[in-house]
C-alpha cells in the first residue's frame, strides 16, 4: 500500500491550475493530520486500552530508531537490505529484458520454453529461499538471487509483451536503410518496449524488495529482515516495529528513484 | 518557353539502362476471406533518373508494388530486379518513403534523420553536419530538437523525406507521400521535391492517386487496373523540365494526359470486389 501511495502522484497528470494545486496541498494537510491522529491515538492506547508487550508506542519505537541510528546498526543493515534488492533487482531485470528480446525475436524458441517459464513463474518464489541458502550459504548471495528470480520473470513477461507489439513499419523503415538484426533490436524494439519493461520493473522492483526481506529472515546475520526477525526473538515489540518502518521507508525510496527515472526516458511523451 | 516539347530527354530515358524491373510478377496474399490475388503478370521497367508516378485505384496494389521493390515481400511469381541484381532480401539500394508515418516517436528530429547515418557507422561530427544541412534543405530549420508529435503531419513528411535523402539512396520509392495533406501545404511540398528531384536525378517511383500530381512531377505515369493489376496504361509527360507546380496544369499538353489519364482510371471506379483500403 505504502509503495502505492508514493508511486501514484508521479503518474498523475500535472494540472497547472491554482484551484487544484491548492487541492493537491490541502490533501498534505489531511495527510498529515492522519498520520498525527494515528500516532496519537496509538500512543495513547498504549498502556491504557493495549498492552505495550503487544502494540509497544510510537515514543518507544522512535527511541528504538534513535539508538539504532546511533549505534549504526540501522545504516548498517539497511545497507545490506538495499545492496541485495538492488544487486538482484538489476540481475533480473537485466536478464528478464534480454530473454525477452531473444524470445521475442525467434518465434521457436518463445514457443519452445513459454510452458516452463510459465510454470517456474507459477512458483512462490519464497519457496526457492530454502534452496538458494542451500546453494549459496547465509551471506548476501541466496537474497540476491531470490530478488534476481522475483524481479527476472516479471519484467521478462511484461517485455515479451512490448516486444511483440512493437510498429512493424518503423522496423521495416529501419530494415530498408540496411539496419542488422541487433541495430532494430537497440533502435526499435527496446525504446518501443521501454514503457511495458517501465510496468515489469515497477511490479518487479517491490518483489525483489520481498524477495531479499524474506530470505534475510530466513537465515542471515544481517539485513533489515534479519532486524525484524531478531527483535521477534528477543519479544521486543519496539524493534520489529522499527525494523517495519525502516522497511517502509526503503519501498518508498526505490519506487520515487523509479518514478523519476520514468519520467526521465519518456520525456519525449 | 518553360513547357516546349523535349523529344531528345524522352529519346535518352528509353535507351537508359533499367532500374527497376518487373518482369510477370504475380503477388497473392492469404486473407481471411481467402487468397486475395493483388498483382497477376505484372511487368514494368523504370529507367535510371526517372521519375515514375503510379496511379490507380486503391486497393489495386501499389503499396504492394513498392512493397516487393524493397523486398519486405516476395512474389509468389516473376522476377524483380534493381540496378540489375535481383531482389531477393531486403532491398538496401532503395530509400523508402511508406505511406504510414514510421518516424521513431521517442527521437527528435535530428535524431531521426541521423539514423540512416549511424547504422553505416557515419562518425558523429560528420553526421552532425550532414543531418543539420539535410534538415536546411527540406526547411525544417528550428525544429530539430522537436518530436514527432511536436509537428505537423506537413513536417513530419518533410523529415521523413530528409531521413530517406540523407544516405543517398540509388533509387527512392514514395507511397502518397503528399495524400492527407491540404491542397496549398501539397503545392509547396510538391516543388520542394521537384528542386530536390532536380538537384539529384534520382530513379523515383512515386505512388500517387492525385493524377494532377502525377502529371506535375513524372517523367510518365502508370495507370493500375483493377486487381489484379497490370499496368493499364503508361503515358510519358511531353511537358518540359524545369517545370512549376503551379503553371504545369496551363501547358498544352497537360489536357490531353489528364483526360487520357482520368479515362483509363474513371472505367475502373468503384470497380474492385470487396476493397478493404
Ligand atoms: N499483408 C497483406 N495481407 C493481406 N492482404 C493484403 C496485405 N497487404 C495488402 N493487402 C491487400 O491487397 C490489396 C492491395 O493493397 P495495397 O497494395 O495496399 O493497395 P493500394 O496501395 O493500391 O491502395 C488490398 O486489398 C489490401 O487489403
Ligand atoms: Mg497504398
Amino acid at each position: 500500500m505504502t509503495s502505492n501511495d508514493v508511486a501514484a502522484p508521479s503518474r498523475r497528470p500535472r494540472v497547472g491550475m491554482a484551484a487544484s494545486s491548492w487541492r493537491v496541498s490541502r490533501i498534505w494537510v489531511y495527510r498529515l493530520l492522519f498520520a498525527a491522529a494515528f500516532l496519537a491515538f496509538w500512543q495513547f492506547a498504549s498502556g491504557r486500552l493495549a498492552d505495550p508487550f503487544w502494540i509497544s508506542s510510537p515514543s518507544a519505537i522512535l527511541a528504538r530508531l534513535s539508538e539504532w541510528v546511533r549505534t549504526g546498526t540501522l545504516q548498517y543493515n539497511l545497507m545490506i537490505t538495499f545492496k541485495e534488492t538492488i544487486s538482484g533487482f538489476l540481475m533480473g531485470a537485466t536478464a528478464g529484458v534480454l530473454a525477452a528480446c531473444v524470445a521475442g525475436a525467434n518465434d521457436t524458441i518463445r514457443r519452445t520454453v513459454d510452458p516452463f517459464v510459465t510454470a517456474v513463474y507459477g512458483l512462490p518464489k519464497v519457496a526457492l529461499a530454502p534452496l538458494f541458502i542451500m546453494w549459496f550459504g547465509i551471506g548476501m548471495a541466496p537474497k540476491i538471487v531470490l530478488a534476481a528470480v522475483s524481479v527476472f520473470f516479471l519484467v521478462f513477461f511484461s517485455t515479451l509483451s512490448g516486444v511483440r507489439e512493437v510498429d512493424h513499419k518503423m522496423v521495416e523503415a529501419l530494415r530498408t536503410m540496411g539496419a542488422d538484426r541487433l541495430t532494430i533490436q537497440r533502435c526499435v524494439v527496446l525504446p518501443a518496449a521501454m514503457p511495458w519493461i517501465f510496468t515489469g520493473l515497477k511490479l518487479g522492483l517491490p518483489y525483489g524488495f520481498v524477495g531479499a526481506v524474506a530470505a534475510e529472515m530466513m537465515a542471515s546475520n544481517a539485513g533489515i529482515g534479519f532486524l525484524t526477525q531478531n527483535a521477534a526473538g528477543q519479544l521486543d515489540t519496539a524493534g520489529v516495529f522499527a525494523a517495519l518502518f525502516a522497511l517502509m521507508v526503503v519501498t518508498s525510496l526505490l519506487n520515487e528513484g523509479l518514478g523519476r527515472l520514468e519520467a526521465w526516458i519518456f520525456r519525449w511523451r | 518557353m518553360k513547357v516546349c516539347h523535349a523529344p531528345e530527354t524522352v529519346a535518352v530515358l528509353e535507351i537508359a539502362k533499367p532500374a527497376v524491373e518487373f518482369k510477370g510478377v504475380r503477388k497473392v496474399f492469404q486473407s481471411r476471406s481467402g487468397p486475395l490475388e493483388v498483382l497477376r503478370d505484372f511487368s514494368l521497367v523504370v529507367a535510371e533518373g526517372e521519375f515514375l508516378a503510379v496511379v490507380g485505384p486503391s486497393g489495386s496494389g501499389k503499396s504492394t508494388v513498392l512493397n516487393l521493390l524493397a523486398g519486405l515481400d516476395m512474389p509468389d511469381e516473376g522476377h524483380i530486379a534493381c540496378n540489375g541484381a535481383p531482389v531477393d532480401g531486403v532491398n538496401t539500394e532503395i530509400g523508402y518513403l511508406t505511406q504510414h508515418d514510421s518516424l521513431l516517436p521517442w527521437r527528435t528530429v535530428e535524431e531521426n534523420v541521423a539514423v540512416p547515418l549511424e547504422i553505416r557507422g557515419v562518425a558523429v561530427s560528420e553526421r552532425r553536419d550532414r543531418v543539420h544541412a539535410m534538415i536546411a534543405s527540406v526547411g525544417l530549420k528550428g525544429f530539430e530538437r522537436h518530436h514527432p508529435r511536436q509537428l505537423s503531419g506537413g513536417m513530419r513528411k518533410r523529415a521523413m523525406l530528409a531521413r530517406t535523402l540523407i544516405y543517398n539512396p540509388s533509387t527512392i520509392l514514395m507511397d502518397e507521400p503528399f495524400g492527407p495533406l491540404d491542397a496549398q501545404l501539397k503545392l509547396v511540398l510538391q516543388a520542394e521535391l521537384m528542386r530536390l528531384w532536380s538537384e539529384s536525378r534520382k530513379t523515383v517511383v512515386f505512388v500517387t492517386h492525385d493524377i494532377v500530381e502525377a502529371i506535375t512531377l513524372a517523367d510518365r505515369v502508370v495507370v493500375l487496373s483493377p486487381r489484379p493489376s497490370r499496368v493499364k496504361l503508361g503515358e510519358r509527360i511531353a511537358i518540359g523540365r524545369p517545370r512549376s507546380v503551379h503553371d504545369v496544369r496551363f501547358a498544352p499538353a497537360f489536357e490531353d494526359h489528364y483526360r487520357r489519364l482520368w479515362g483509363a482510371i474513371e472505367t475502373d471506379i468503384g470497380r474492385q470486389p470487396h476493397d478493404q483500403q
